[in-house]
């Protein structure tokens, strides 16, 4: 009889000791406290497949949560798995070494990522990709299909027929398109929606490169077609702040709005009678490419210095396939960068379509590394111009010369 | 010789002294000293780096882009502080006379000029915009209504009304405060003095200028040295009307918001800089301290004791 009691006691004593080592606690940071449930569902279906690794959720506040995430890797008690932003935010936590390099060896599935997926969140120095990129923000125009077929309209295939097409709403009435710039940031969303075919793949290019800078005639010229289209914005749309002006469009005062496809279910959830269309601006002729401009909203990391990285690999694994890209679309209505992923959603598999010829969205993609950042200088150089403070050749002096302060390209 | 026991009366003091005491030390005393520390060093985002000296200084006021951004966001706190000094302390001090001299409805008055003082600074922003809204505020209405259309403006867009237009919510919302503190000091004008006056002169001027607005140094005082304090820390409004950039293209930033996008970051800029962000706050402290303890200095010399 005592020797059972020893043989039980002895049995327990070794489970307790054995059970840490075979339950693998994760904990998993991120951002979208709206999509909490979401990502519950997604956590649940995981740790039915991996029995012994659970994962535990915590939602911070978007605007807090860089400051809250680096403050916390900094102490040493940063979580095993996170959201992290893309480009210039993701360098932040990335350079001091806080986050673990992913492999096609560690992360199989990132070969069929798009080169440019992976480049969001690459560190520039290094070349290593550090987090998964799960989702894709396409800045497009976005159109209110109602109005359009009234006024017996068609989505534009050249600029002469956009303006004709604008003017000719106008004239009945109707506001043609309902942004607003007194807003810093719509005046840099703005001018990718709506003159990213203008500029070109081949501009954009030899931005990359360093061949050209943007004093160049295809985006100054760009940036005078883009004031010219500013007069079938609304009535002093310079004095319009963002919120007003997607009102405008969801209401159906307006026709169309130069907006991002996260602004698609924001204008469902104000008007679900609204009938929406996309489409990319068109450029100088119908042969012209038509092109949306199109970034990276963030990864998901796992940290170089947790307990269980063996388990948080096989997390970002997952994180990585098609299956959760498909849940991820499916569920969270955004464009999933994973391959291989099919939109139910017309509006999203349009939005997947459009995004095959596109643009980079160049001053968040390319210039948010360092003081004055790109986005500051367009946003203010197009606010000025809308405001005829500037001409569009001085605008595109005036960002050359700030970012020359850090961008060596343009050194000379 | 004074007794160093403690009496219950002493414990009792001690007591009620020591925790505000301690308060203060850790919640202003230190973040103010830590703040000052912050400035001389390196930041990587949230990481500190090595001892860099006076480097973020000499950066945010004489390296490129921070040393036009510094002097653009100054230059506003100057318009501010003087034009509220007028639109504010000087509507003020009239208010209050006219308060005074009890015209006719001068209860109600009394009330509707100060009750816009306890509104928050955010609901009178939100307010301001919607007034101010380029199609549908009641600013523009109200122009196009009086068949003044062409006067009608997008306030908040352009360059050359932003600022004024937030100056305006400004006084709007805090024109009250001076009032109240001129009206006070008004109150406390002995009546003898006020016969003498009107034996010598009918002229309201002459009163004003001779006895009341010597007589409200005190007030002057208080609310002079407020205002300056106000103005160079102005940041809610701001942010709430024209956001953290100063939109449009920087005609309404002032030091508040300048130094918040420099220390934590917005949506459109590069990387968070704490240790400038640190130089920032330092000097906008120094600045404030040192001009507004000239400004008391000065302004109590010319007070009169009654």
């Amino acid at each position: 009889m005592p020797s059972t009691i020893i043989r039980i006691g002895a049995a327990l004593a070794a489970m307790s000791v054995a059970a840490p080592a075979m339950a693998q606690d994760l904990t998993f940071w991120s951002w979208r406290q709206e999509d909490r449930a979401q990502y519950e569902q997604f956590i649940d279906t995981f740790e039915a497949a991996n029995p012994g690794i659970t994962v535990t959720l915590e939602t911070f506040e978007a605007t807090n949560y860089n400051t809250i995430l680096a403050t916390a890797l900094a102490g040493g008690s940063g979580p095993d798995l996170m959201m992290v932003r893309a480009y210039g935010g993701l360098e932040s936590i990335a350079v001091p070494g806080y986050l673990e390099p992913l492999t096609t060896e560690t992360v199989p599935a990132l070969a069929d990522y798009t080169p440019e997926a992976l480049a969001a969140e690459t560190v520039r120095a290094d070349g290593k990709v550090y987090a998964v990129p799960f989702a894709s923000q396409t800045q497009l125009v976005i159109y209110n299909k109602k109005i359009f077929d009234d006024a017996g309209l068609s989505e534009p295939q050249t600029w002469d027929e956009f303006m004709a097409l604008s003017q000719k709403l106008k004239d009945s009435g109707i506001i043609p398109i309902a942004n607003g710039t007194a807003t810093a940031w719509q005046n840099e969303t703005v001018t990718f929606d709506f003159v990213s075919s203008l500029m070109g793949k081949d501009f954009v290019a030899d931005i990359m490169s360093g061949e050209t800078d943007f004093t160049d005639e295809r985006f100054t010229s760009a940036l005078a077609a883009l004031k010219d289209l500013s007069q079938y914005f609304p009535d002093g749309f310079i004095g319009l702040d963002y919120a007003s002006a997607q009102q405008l469009f969801s209401s159906g005062m307006a026709a169309m709005f130069g907006g991002g496809s996260y602004e698609l279910a924001t204008f469902r959830a104000q008007n679900p009678d609204l009938e929406l269309g996309v489409f990319a601006a068109p450029g100088r002729t119908a042969e012209d490419e038509k092109l949306v401009a199109l970034y990276f909203d963030g990864g998901y990391a796992a940290n170089a210095a947790g307990a269980n990285k063996e388990a948080a690999l096989k997390f970002i694994n997952y994180l990585a396939s098609t299956e959760f890209g498909q849940a991820f679309a499916d569920n969270l209505n955004n464009i999933s960068t994973a391959p291989g992923v099919t939109f139910q959603d017309p509006l999203l598999a349009e939005v997947a379509e459009l995004n095959a010829t596109s643009i980079p969205y160049l001053f968040l993609v390319n210039f948010r590394y360092g003081e004055p950042s790109g986005s500051v200088l367009i946003q203010s150089e197009v606010q000025k111009l809308f405001a005829g403070e500037t001409t569009p050749e001085a605008a595109g002096q005036a960002i050359t010369d700030g970012l020359k302060v850090w961008y060596e390209p343009f050194q000379d | 010789m004074p007794q160093l026991r403690l009496t219950g009366r002493g414990l009792w003091i001690t007591a009620l002294i020591v925790p505000p005491l301690a308060f203060v030390a850790l919640f202003v005393v230190y973040p103010i000293i830590s703040a000052f520390a912050y400035a001389f060093f390196d930041w990587n985002g949230l990481l500190r780096g090595e001892f860099v000296g006076l480097d973020n200084f000499h950066t945010v006021l004489f390296v490129e882009p921070y040393a036009s951004w510094t002097r653009n966001a100054f230059s506003h706190n100057i318009i501010v502080f003087f034009a509220l000094m007028v639109l504010q302390n000087g509507l003020g001090f009239f208010l209050a006379y006219a308060l005074w001299r009890e015209l006719p409805g001068a209860r109600f008055h009394r009330i509707a000029v100060f009750l816009p003082v306890v509104l928050s600074t955010i609901i009178v922003g939100y307010l301001f915009k919607l007034f101010l809204h380029p199609l549908f505020g009641v600013v523009n209405i109200s122009l196009r209504g009086m068949g003044l259309g062409e006067l009608a403006q997008p306030w908040l867009g352009q360059s050359s009304t932003a600022l004024w237009a937030l100056i305006a919510a400004n006084a709007w919302h805090m024109v009250g405060f001076p009032t109240l503190v001129f009206l006070a000091g008004m109150q406390r004008i002995p009546t003898e003095m006020l016969d003498a006056v009107r034996m010598e002169t009918r002229s309201e001027w002459v009163k004003i200028t001779k006895i009341v607005w010597p007589l409200v140094a005190p007030s002057a005082t208080v609310v002079f040295v407020l205002l300056f304090v106000g103005a160079f820390n102005w940041f809610e409004l701001p942010y709430v009307m024209a956001g953290l950039d100063g939109s449009p293209f920087g005609s309404t930033d002032v030091l508040g918001l300048y130094f918040y996008r420099t220390a934590f970051g917005n949506v459109s800029s590069g990387q968070q800089d704490f240790g400038l962000g640190s130089a920032l706050a330092v000097l906008i402290f120094l600045f404030i301290a040192v001009i507004a303890g000239l400004i008391t200095v000065r302004l109590r010399a010319r007070e009169i004791q009654l």
